[in-house]
C-alpha cells in the first residue's frame, strides 16, 4: 500500500471538559468535539461539558494550535423548549466554531436559515444510514459531512461514499451500540428521562448494583434487572441494549441485542482510509484526560504512519483495549445482522 | 354525560409478520366493521417480509376504500440496504395515495409533494413541523415518547400551518430500531438466514428480565414495549391541545372491538373509565400504560383523574 492511495484523514477526538480539549489538541487531534452543559448534546451528564465562556476560550486555544472545534448539538428539542438549542447554536457561531453537529431537522433548518455560512455536520443521532437520507440533509440544509452509524461494513461505507456529495466521518474507537442512535427510547421507557430529548442514556441516578449474600451482583436500571454477574465476574454498566434477558425458548440469560464491547477498528484503519473516509472519530466525551491522551496519541501515530507509508504499529492501538472485550463491530462483515 | 370529541381514528400499519392470508382477512374485517377513518398499510419493519404483502395491497386497498376508509401507505423505518432503498422508492412513487414517511430517505423522494410523517420519524418540536410543512408534510404522527407539553407545542404549530397532528393512543410503543434482526438473533440466526422466524410471533417475541419480569417485545429489527399504550382517558386533553387524529396500532387482539371502544369514548357514549375496563378485558394479560404522556417511565399507568392539570 502506498501513501498516495489514501485520502488525508482528520482525527476527530472527544472532549468532555476544557482540560480534555487541551489534552486532545496537544496530543495531535485535528478536530475536537464538545457540547454545552445542557440537554442540547447527547452526553448531558453532571460534571461534563462546557459553559459558553469555556467554549469560547477552548475555540481560541484550538485555533491558535491549528485544530478545529466542533459543537455537538445533536439531540432533539422537545416542543416548547427549542430556545436552549437555538442559544447553543447562536453562542457557538459567535465563538467562531468550525462546525455544528446536528441531528434534528428543525435545528438543522434553524442553523441554515440563521447562519447561511455556518458549516453543518450530520450527527450519527440523525440515523441517516442510506445515501438518500444523507442526500436529503445535504440538499435541504447544505450538510457538508455525515457521521455514519456504526452499522455499516467497510465495503458499504465505500459505496455510501461514492453515492453522496458530502464528507464521511466514521467511528474507529469507543463504546459501540447496535441500536440506531437517535431512534432509541429504551432508557426513556425505564427512567422517564429521554435520551433523545434530555441527552442522557441510562443516567447514573437510575442505576443500582445489588449484591446478594453470595456476592452475586444484579445490575438494575430503574425497576428492571439488566444483568446478573457471579461473584468475582466483572460487571458492566447497566444499559438496556447490553443486558441479558430471557425468552420462552431461551431460559438462560442471553445478550438479546448485543454483547458489551468496545469498538476497536485499528486493524481496519487502512481500509477505512482507503474507503474515502475524511475523518476518523473517537468516541468518549465521558472519558478521562488520561484516556483521551493515550487513545489520541496512538491513533495520531498510526494515521500519520499510514499516510507516510510507514508501519502503523496497529498492535499499539489494539493494546488500548487490553483487558476489555473488543470488537470490529459491523465494519468488517455483515454476519452480525 | 361525557363530552364529545371531534377527531379522527387512524389504524396504523400492522408491524408484525402476520401470515399473508391472516393479514388480508384482518384488513377485510377492518374495512367492513371497524369505525376508523384512515388505515395505514404497508410493510414498515423488514424488507424481507414485503414480497408477501405487496401482491395483496391492491385488493386490500379496494376493500378498505369500499368501506369508506382513506388508505395511506407506510414506508420502511430503517433504510440501509439496496432492498430497503428500492422499496422506499417504489412506495414513494405512488401518486394517487398519501405516503407516510418513517425516515429521511422517504423525505428525499417526497419533498415538494404532499405526504405524511410517521411515528418512527423524529417530530419532537415545532421547528421540525415548520421545516417539513414547508416541504409538503400534511399530517404528523409524533413519536411514542412525547410528553404532553411537547405534543401541545407541536400541535399548535401544525394547526397554524394547516397541518394535523396524530398521537398513538393504543398498541405497543415502539422503543428502538436496529440494523440487526433480534428475532433472528434469538434463534441463533442472522437476518440473511432468518427463515422468517418472526412469523411465529404474531404479537412479537416477549423478552423477560433475568428475574422473569415481562419487559420488552422483539419484532425483527424493532424493539417495542411489553405493554400497550392506552390514552383513552387522555383523549379530551389531546383534543384540547389540537390533536386531530388518534392512532390505534394493530395487535393480535380484537382490533374491531378496540376501535369501537375508542369511538364510543370519543362519541361520549362511554366514560374513559368504562373504556379502560373494556380494553383490559380485550387485551388479556398485557398491561396498559400511559407514562410517556406524563413524562414518566413509559411502562407506568398513571390515573389521569389523579393528575392535576
Amino acid at each position: 500500500m502506498t501513501a498516495e492511495s489514501l485520502t488525508k484523514t482528520e482525527l476527530v477526538c472527544p472532549a468532555g471538559t476544557p482540560a480534555a480539549l487541551r489534552t486532545a489538541v496537544d496530543a495531535g487531534a485535528d478536530a475536537v468535539y464538545c457540547g454545552f452543559q445542557n440537554a442540547s448534546n447527547a452526553r448531558n451528564f453532571a460534571g461534563l461539558n462546557f459553559t459558553p465562556a469555556e467554549l469560547e476560550k477552548a475555540v481560541d486555544y484550538a485555533h491558535q494550535r491549528g485544530a478545529k472545534v466542533l459543537l455537538a448539538c445533536n439531540t432533539f428539542p422537545p416542543g416548547g423548549s427549542t430556545d436552549i438549542w437555538k442559544t447553543a447554536v447562536d453562542d457557538a457561531h459567535s465563538f467562531g466554531i468550525d462546525a455544528i453537529i446536528v441531528a434534528d431537522v428543525g435545528v438543522a433548518n434553524y442553523v441554515r436559515e440563521t447562519y447561511p455560512d455556518q458549516r453543518l455536520h450530520l450527527s450519527v443521532q440523525a440515523g441517516a444510514s442510506s445515501p438518500e437520507a444523507i442526500r436529503y440533509f445535504c440538499r435541504e440544509f447544505d450538510v457538508r459531512r455525515v457521521v455514519l452509524p456504526r452499522i455499516l461494513t467497510v465495503a458499504e461505507i465505500k459505496k455510501v461514499h461514492d453515492a453522496i456529495p458530502c464528507e464521511i466521518e466514521a467511528f474507529v474507537f469507543g463504546n459501540i451500540g447496535m441500536m440506531k442512535e437517535g431512534r432509541c427510547a429504551l432508557s426513556t421507557y425505564v427512567t422517564g428521562e429521554s435520551t433523545n430529548m434530555d441527552g442522557a442514556c441510562s443516567p447514573a441516578h437510575h442505576i443500582r448494583y445489588v449484591e446478594d449474600d453470595e456476592r452475586n451482583l444484579t445490575t438494575r436500571l430503574g425497576r428492571f434487572a439488566v444483568d446478573h454477574f457471579a461473584a468475582g465476574e466483572a460487571a458492566g454498566y447497566p444499559t438496556i441494549c447490553k443486558g441479558r434477558y430471557l425468552t420462552n425458548d431461551r431460559t438462560c440469560g442471553y445478550y438479546a441485542f448485543e454483547e458489551p464491547r468496545t469498538l476497536n477498528l485499528s486493524a481496519l484503519l487502512p481500509d477505512l482510509m482507503k474507503a474515502g473516509v475524511t475523518a476518523l472519530k473517537i468516541e468518549g466525551r465521558q472519558r478521562s484526560r488520561a484516556y483521551v491522551k493515550a487513545v489520541v496519541s496512538a491513533f495520531r501515530h498510526a494515521v500519520d504512519a499510514l499516510m507516510e507509508g510507514r508501519d502503523p504499529k496497529l498492535a499499539d492501538l489494539i493494546a488500548l483495549t487490553e483487558g476489555a472485550k473488543q470488537t470490529e463491530g459491523a465494519f468488517k462483515t455483515k454476519t452480525w445482522r | 354525560m361525557t363530552e364529545k370529541i371531534s377527531a379522527e381514528l387512524t389504524l396504523g400499519p400492522v408491524l408484525y409478520n402476520w401470515k399473508a392470508d391472516a393479514w388480508r382477512d384482518f384488513y377485510f374485517k377492518i374495512a367492513d366493521e371497524a369505525p376508523v377513518d384512515t388505515v395505514v398499510i404497508g410493510e414498515t419493519i423488514c424488507y424481507k417480509r414485503a414480497p408477501f404483502f405487496e401482491p395483496l395491497y391492491g385488493e386490500v386497498m379496494e376493500r378498505l376504500e369500499a368501506g369508506g376508509k382513506t388508505v395511506v401507505f407506510s414506508t420502511l423505518a430503517e433504510v440501509m440496504l439496496p432492498h430497503d432503498r428500492r422499496i422506499v422508492e417504489s412506495i414513494c412513487s405512488i401518486e394517487d395515495h398519501l405516503v407516510e414517511v418513517n425516515d429521511a430517505s422517504g423525505l428525499y423522494h417526497l419533498t415538494g409533494k404532499p405526504h405524511n410523517i410517521g411515528p418512527l420519524f423524529n417530530t419532537y418540536n415545532e421547528e421540525v413541523v415548520k421545516t417539513l410543512a414547508k416541504r409538503g408534510a400534511k399530517n404528523f404522527c409524533v413519536p411514542h415518547e412525547m410528553r404532553a407539553t411537547a405534543i401541545e407545542a407541536v400541535a399548535k404549530e401544525a394547526n397554524a400551518l394547516g397541518c394535523t397532528v396524530e398521537v398513538q393512543v393504543f398498541g405497543r410503543q415502539s422503543l428502538a430500531l436496529s440494523a440487526r434482526c433480534y428475532h433472528a438473533r434469538a434463534h441463533d440466526r442472522i437476518k440473511d438466514t432468518c427463515q422468517f422466524v418472526c412469523e411465529d410471533d404474531p404479537d412479537g417475541l416477549n423478552l423477560r428480565t433475568l428475574e422473569g419480569q415481562p419487559f420488552l417485545t422483539i419484532n425483527g429489527v424493532q424493539v417495542l414495549s411489553n405493554d400497550y399504550v392506552d390514552l383513552i382517558a387522555e383523549l379530551p386533553d389531546l383534543a384540547r391541545m389540537g390533536v386531530a387524529r388518534f392512532r390505534l396500532s394493530p395487535q393480535n387482539v380484537d382490533m374491531v372491538a378496540v376501535a369501537k371502544v375508542y369511538r364510543a369514548a370519543m362519541d361520549g357514549d362511554i366514560t374513559a373509565a368504562e373504556g379502560h375496563e373494556t380494553l383490559k378485558d380485550l387485551v388479556g394479560d398485557t398491561p396498559l400504560a400511559n407514562g410517556f404522556f406524563y413524562q414518566q417511565p413509559g411502562y407506568r399507568f398513571i390515573d389521569g383523574d389523579a393528575v392535576v392539570h
